[in-house]
């Protein structure tokens, strides 16, 4: 059996040397992508159950558009009192016996969870399924310590063997065709190959079972942490999470400090949405509220529970009001599943942890939006994320306000001499009408030379004719 | 990490997020007449009363809850079966454990599932009887839970940590089989999550687990397959 490899050194999705390279990367990987038709195609594919499901599943809601009220206000009345429910849920989650652990950004979150690790003198560490984990770099940081780490969700493992980032957030390979899991099971596994999906799982699952036993540790995600109660909510159908915070000793949530919600009662309405928006199920497989330790009187359970808080610019969205539902997220993944320029860039075009719309909105506040603002051109400005979204999230508009943003701090070179020049023209009529005879003119000629700034706008597209006469002279002689 | 830094990292946090709400965001976008912000002035916390009637229906009777249950359970793919009573109960595990040639069965000391797995013919392992090998646990070809209730709604078994056998009887054998009584089925979600409060008041179990149909996987190509970590089968005896 070969060793698992790192994933560290080629994750080309996540980790970019030199950002100011993320715009030319994502230029270059979208072209690539949408000429690789045979991809796009199979993508496309995986995805058209989807729309089915969620449909069908849809049309049980007696009323579905006010039951995305009720989940969005939900949502905004928890991201707007954070500043009372964080402080409430950590009392609540330490009375139950659990830790709670605050980290400002990335190193300080690798850091609490590597000195967990030590103090729990752990030797074999299981995770589920955790996007704040990938945010952070997790694995790697773990890596180099030295600890062994795998991840037991089929299609993160998938990832983990392949050395890649997840493509899609809810959905890891769906990008990945069965041969080459076959392939890859049969290197790393050491399995027969075999092209049913069934067979593929059963490897994974043996493969996982007594990893699950031997573990020490177990970590994983939250989708929402409960503030009136102390509990953390996690959802997944494939068992592996209940396994990863059931049977090790110590359990490690890492969590983003949006995920917040007031009241239990908050997630009747949430978990049936968050699943129906996901993957088009009446609720995903299992949905679990951990509270802390085995308690005494329960027969199993970790001795230590702990929940890392993190921050890492969650707050500098949190102090945009335009943006701050930007915070709303569920995760759910639905705006990627309908974005076409998703479906057709693909997910790691996007360079991001969190790819799809959703990412385009909120990475240029989590990483900077000088290097990242050419994801708020990466939309159509359809708004079918927006209208997909189960919290309301009025994700294109932030697209655009990103790109407003933007051009606000740093105005484009062209863009200011262009307008410069149009105020000259448009308070001279006379330039103006000189300015016009001479485009009519030479349009013909900018046809033809295809200077490089036109380069990229007529390689799919023709300019029209110009008009023999200027819309001043038609009116004039009408 | 010494306790200072960690106080510190608290502090600015929370803060970062105190000078960040300064500034009120606007209302979400919502459609429901029902909560104009504009009469109040402010947006209502919304009792999820208020969003019952919006969520899949759960049944306004007994029995229409238990119909509406069945048909969910159907389309999860998960086994639903009526039984008069414990004695019926009984007989039936012990036919499929006979038929599906079990080898051994790990069960709780609920007084259900007690009687349920009396008759086994083959070997049982108790998990809350004195400390239980993972391992052991593991090579058992089924689980037997009892549960807090049955959710119509959603199809949803919930199970908790505190009389269902813990946490890992319920996920880590191949088949899960519930044992649970009629009374016991609950319209919604929040009609599930209001009874497990009632029953452990002020003192919720460690874990509370909605399980809704067998594990499942569509990791590869979406294409679903049962059985991915938890277990292939779900098997709930109705017990009246």
């Amino acid at each position: 059996m070969t060793p698992l490899p790192t994933g560290s050194a080629t994750h080309p999705g996540t980790d970019i040397a030199a950002p100011r390279l993320a715009k030319k990367k994502f230029l270059h990987d979208a072209a690539e992508h949408v000429r690789d038709t045979g991809h796009r195609a199979f993508v496309r594919k995986a995805l058209g159950g989807y729309y089915t499901t969620r449909d069908a599943q849809k049309a049980r809601y007696r009323d579905y558009e006010q039951a995305r009220d009720a989940a969005s206000l939900a949502k905004w009345s928890a991201v707007n009192r954070l500043d009372e429910l964080l402080p409430r849920f950590a009392e609540n989650f330490t009375a139950n016996g659990g830790q709670v652990h605050w980290a400002r950004d990335a190193a300080e979150a690798r850091e609490i969870v590597l000195g967990l690790l030590r103090g729990a003198r752990a030797k074999a560490v299981i995770k589920s399924k955790c996007m704040t984990s990938e945010e952070i770099h997790l694995n790697q940081a773990m890596e180099a310590d030295g600890y062994g780490v795998v991840e037991s969700d089929l299609g993160e493992f998938i990832q983990q063997l392949r050395g890649e980032p997840p493509y899609h957030f809810v959905f890891p390979c769906m990008h990945v065709r069965r041969d080459e899991i076959s392939d890859l099971f049969q290197k790393h596994l050491g399995s027969p190959p075999t092209s049913e999906p069934e067979e593929l799982t059963m490897i994974a699952r043996r493969h996982m079972r007594r990893l699950y036993v031997e573990a020490d540790v177990g970590i994983t995600g939250a989708n929402f942490l409960v503030a009136e109660t102390g509990q953390i909510s996690i959802t997944e159908n494939e068992g592996n999470a209940r396994l990863t915070a059931g049977l090790p000793r110590v359990h490690i949530a890492i969590a983003g400090i949006e995920k917040v919600v007031d009241r239990l009662d908050d997630l009747a309405v949430l978990l049936p949405m968050l699943a129906t928006a996901g993957t088009g199920q009446p609720l995903t497989c299992y949905n679990t509220l951990y509270s802390g330790p085995r308690r005494a009187g329960e027969c199993d359970g970790p001795e230590e529970m702990h929940v890392v808080l993190l921050d890492n610019r969650r707050t500098e969205i949190l102090a945009d009001p335009e943006q701050r539902d930007s915070l709303h997220c569920i995760r759910c993944g639905a705006c990627l599943n309908v974005c076409p320029i998703f479906k057709n860039v693909g997910g790691f075009t996007y360079g991001t942890t969190y790819q799809g719309p959703i990412g385009s909105v909120i990475t240029p506040h989590l990483r900077g939006l000088a290097d990242w603002n050419h994801l708020s051109g990466a939309s159509s400005l359809c708004g079918a994320c927006t209208d997909a979204c189960p919290v309301r999230i009025d994700i294109h508009h932030h697209l655009l306000h990103n790109r407003r943003n933007a051009a606000r701090t740093a105005p484009g070179r062209f863009e200011r001499l262009g307008h410069r020049l149009f105020v000259a023209a448009a308070s001279r009529p006379w330039l103006f009408a000189a300015g016009g005879w001479w485009f009519r003119k030479s349009l013909g000629l900018l046809k033809a030379l295809r200077p490089p700034l036109l380069k990229a706008w007529l390689a799919t597209r023709d300019l029209p004719p110009a008009p023999p006469h200027s819309f001043r002279s038609q009116w004039r002689r009408r | 990490m010494s306790s200072t830094r960690m106080g510190d990292a608290r502090e600015t946090i929370l803060a970062r997020v105190r000078e960040a709400l300064r500034l009120p965001a606007p209302p979400p976008h919502l459609q429901s007449p029902a909560l104009d912000p504009a009469p109040t002035g402010s947006l209502p916390v919304l009792p999820l009363e208020a969003a019952r009637p919006w969520l899949p229906d759960g049944g306004d009777s007994p029995e229409e809850s238990r119909r509406i249950l069945g048909e969910n359970l159907a389309r999860l793919k998960a086994e639903l079966h009526h039984v008069a009573d414990a004695a019926a109960a009984a007989a039936f595990l012990a036919d499929l454990a006979r038929g599906r040639n079990w080898k051994r069965v790990a069960t709780h000391g609920h007084p259900l599932v007690a009687t349920a797995a009396a008759t086994l013919a083959c070997d049982t392992e108790r998990v809350d009887a004195g400390p239980f090998d993972k391992d052991a646990l593991e090579a058992c070809d089924a689980g037997v839970t009892s549960c807090e209730v049955l959710v119509a709604q959603t199809g949803s078994v919930l199970v908790s940590s505190a009389t269902c056998g813990g946490r890992a009887l319920s996920v880590l054998p191949h088949v899960h089989v519930v044992v649970a009584t009629a009374d016991q089925v609950v319209p919604t979600l929040g009609d599930a999550l209001h009874a497990v409060r009632e029953r452990h008041a002020g003192r919720l179990p460690s874990m509370l687990s909605f399980i809704t149909g067998p594990s499942r996987t569509g990791d590869i190509e979406r294409i679903l397959v049962l059985g991915a970590h938890g277990p292939k089968e779900l098997i709930v005896l109705l017990v009246g």
